[in-house]
């Protein structure tokens, strides 16, 4: 059974999609953290766009809501942790650290060009985890 | 808060390694901000040593990374045009002394009356003036030069896709000034533009005539940097505070920009502010602690008396090539959806800011002209009462202040029938003129023989009602 199921977030479809995974495999007493990476890269974009450091975290958690509605429909524990960094790597840094059974994340499903632009997170992070990881199409 | 020992000594590898990375990337953009303000190059490289050591021990922001830059050039280039170095310095010092004035009376809240969308056009306007300030660099200079400025963007990008040790925009400079010695390349260089002076900053006083015509010379520009250094400091503050998740003491930043800048001075060095740029590298790098930035100081000064002499044979298009790429970076390219998705009235003091920077060129007019303007649109929002009329029943939706008592007063006095009442349960009285107000479209349709009832107050609107008519508050 996992016990601590790490459900990587970033406010897109995939997402909402990983996380109606995460939830068929989560059991009663499973605690899915959801884990959203505030990306080093906006850090600029997005305090310059808030209002206050207050309306930028409630900015942030509303990303999250989709997810958070799936996991309360399907009854499950589950809390938001908001992290800072360079999302694949800091993922991965927090799943080891906290030694979760398992992480759950969505791919973006790109092309090969924008694959090789961009680099994918999933795979990085499948890659690096020392835990099973489950990524979700 | 953390402690101070942690503040230092936290994170001493992260700290000494990011400070590395930092003053390697300090250095294009020194040199090249100092050309904008029209000063020799080892100007911004001290005044960048100076700040960045003075600020690792006065600073209320540990990890953020504080130098010469291309805000502060931009606002004492007239200064210098006009007027010489040495009143530069003089400016800089006064502007520290105001700066440390503006700290201790806490400057950090007023920031909060600056919105963000004078914040956006702020970093717009920036980048607009510095793109603008690279254009006689590169216009008419002949192919060769936009060949070496589309060869330095092209490496400031796609190197680091692959290499990060080393800022790319160094590589670029060192890759590009050797590329010109070896094919003996005929390209301006920095060398060209003025004379270079290598030595240690020393201690000295400006050399101006103490009287007060350079008070009213200097006086205008130390304000305006005063204002600009503290609002890209505590911006950059906040950004910072992001992204280590941590807070900071604005206060103590702007007493700290104000000490680095007014002991920098008196060291020949130009006005300087924090860069929010070369926080963001501080921090991606690693860097968290104070260490950091004084290990970039320190490192700054170690490289400036290595490289000191190949400065003047960097060619010019390199740095504007660089310097397209600060300004690239500094556009907040979020402001083309801004400008659709936010309110309207945002918008507009978005791109008023942007436009009066633009045409007076000055950083801090902008962003002065675009507080107000967003402060009369707030004033113009909340000033807006809705009254519902039912039966000779009005309910005032809406503060009652100086600026919506018009609305009000017009509405109600407009009323027909002979018994009225004025509900103020969803509306609330600032001031005297809405007190004023009550009172006089009461007095108005009793005048008329009508008998009005006013119901609703809330207590604190009860208590400055009473307190203005003079009646004694028994509660």
């Amino acid at each position: 059974m996992y016990k601590h199921i790490l459900l990587a977030v970033d406010g897109s479809e995939n997402a909402v999609r990983a996380a109606k995974e995460a939830v068929k495999i989560a059991s009663e007493d499973s605690l899915i953290e959801m884990v959203f990476v505030a990306d080093f890269e906006k850090a600029k974009t997005d305090v310059l766009h808030a209002a206050s450091s207050e309306s930028l975290l409630l900015e942030r958690k509303r990303k999250v809501t989709r997810v958070e509605e799936v996991l309360r429909k399907a009854g499950k524990q589950f809390k938001l942790t908001i992290l800072h960094g360079t999302p694949g790597p800091e993922i991965v840094k927090y799943a080891n650290e906290k030694q979760v059974d398992l992480v759950v994340i969505g791919s973006r499903g790109l092309n090969g060009l924008q694959e090789m632009v961009l680099g994918s997170v999933s795979h990085k992070v499948m890659k690096r985890v020392h835990c099973p990881a489950l990524i979700v199409k | 808060m953390q402690s101070l020992k942690q503040q230092w000594f936290g994170n001493i590898r992260g700290d000494i390694l990011s400070g590395i990375v930092v003053a390697l990337a300090l250095i294009p953009e020194a040199i090249a901000f100092s050309i904008i303000a029209g000063v020799d190059p080892m100007i911004g490289l001290y005044a960048s040593f100076s700040i960045a050591v003075i600020i690792a021990f006065v600073g209320g922001r540990p990890g953020m990374i504080s130098a010469a830059t291309g805000a502060m050039a931009l606002v004492i280039v007239d200064l210098v045009a006009d007027h010489g170095l040495q009143y530069l310095l003089a400016a800089t010092i006064l502007t520290g002394i105001i700066q440390v004035v503006f700290g201790i009376f806490g400057i950090a809240k007023l920031m909060r009356f600056i919105p963000n969308s004078v914040m956006i056009g702020f970093v717009n306007a920036l980048a607009i003036l510095i793109f603008m300030a690279q254009v006689p660099h590169f216009l008419g200079e002949g192919t060769l030069t936009y060949i070496f400025i589309a060869v330095t963007l092209l490496i400031v990008y796609v190197v680091p896709r692959f290499f990060k040790a080393i800022p790319a925009p160094l590589i670029a400079i060192v890759l590009l000034t050797a590329v010109t010695f070896l094919f003996n390349i005929e390209l301006k260089t920095i060398g060209d533009l003025g004379s270079i002076t290598q030595s240690l900053p020393s201690f000295l006083i400006p050399d101006v005539p103490f009287n007060f015509e350079t008070l009213s010379i200097i006086f205008p520009y130390a304000v305006a940097l005063a204002l600009v250094g503290l609002m890209e400091s505590l911006m950059t503050a906040q950004i910072v505070d992001d992204m280590t998740d941590t807070k900071s003491d604005k206060n103590q930043e702007a007493r700290g920009q104000g000490i680095a800048n007014f002991v920098n001075g008196f060291f020949g060095g130009m006005a300087g502010c924090a860069m929010i740029g070369q926080s963001i590298i501080n921090v991606k790098s690693g860097g968290r602690g104070r260490l950091s930035t004084l290990v970039a100081g320190l490192f700054l000064m170690f490289l400036i008396l290595v490289l000191g002499n190949v400065v003047v044979d960097i060619p010019m298009p390199v740095l504007v090539g660089i310097m397209i790429m600060v300004s690239i970076g500094t556009f907040d390219w979020g402001s083309f959806k801004y400008v659709v998705k936010a309110p309207k009235t945002d918008a507009i003091v978005m791109l008023a800011t942007v436009a009066v920077v633009v045409y007076t060129n000055n950083l801090a007019i902008g962003v002065v002209l675009g507080v107000i303007l967003s402060a009369l649109f707030f004033v113009a929002s909340i000033s807006k009462v809705r009254i519902h009329q039912n039966h000779g029943v009005f309910i005032v939706e809406g503060p009652l202040f100086f600026a919506s008592t018009q609305n009000f007063m017009q509405t109600i006095e407009e009323a027909e029938t002979d018994s009225i009442t004025i509900d103020l349960s969803s509306s609330h009285l600032w001031d005297e003129s809405a007190v004023g107000a009550v009172v006089k479209v009461v007095t108005k349709l009793e005048e008329q023989g009508k008998t009005v009832k006013v119901i609703g107050m809330n207590p604190a609107s009860e208590k400055l009602y009473k307190q203005l008519l003079g009646v004694s508050v028994s509660h």
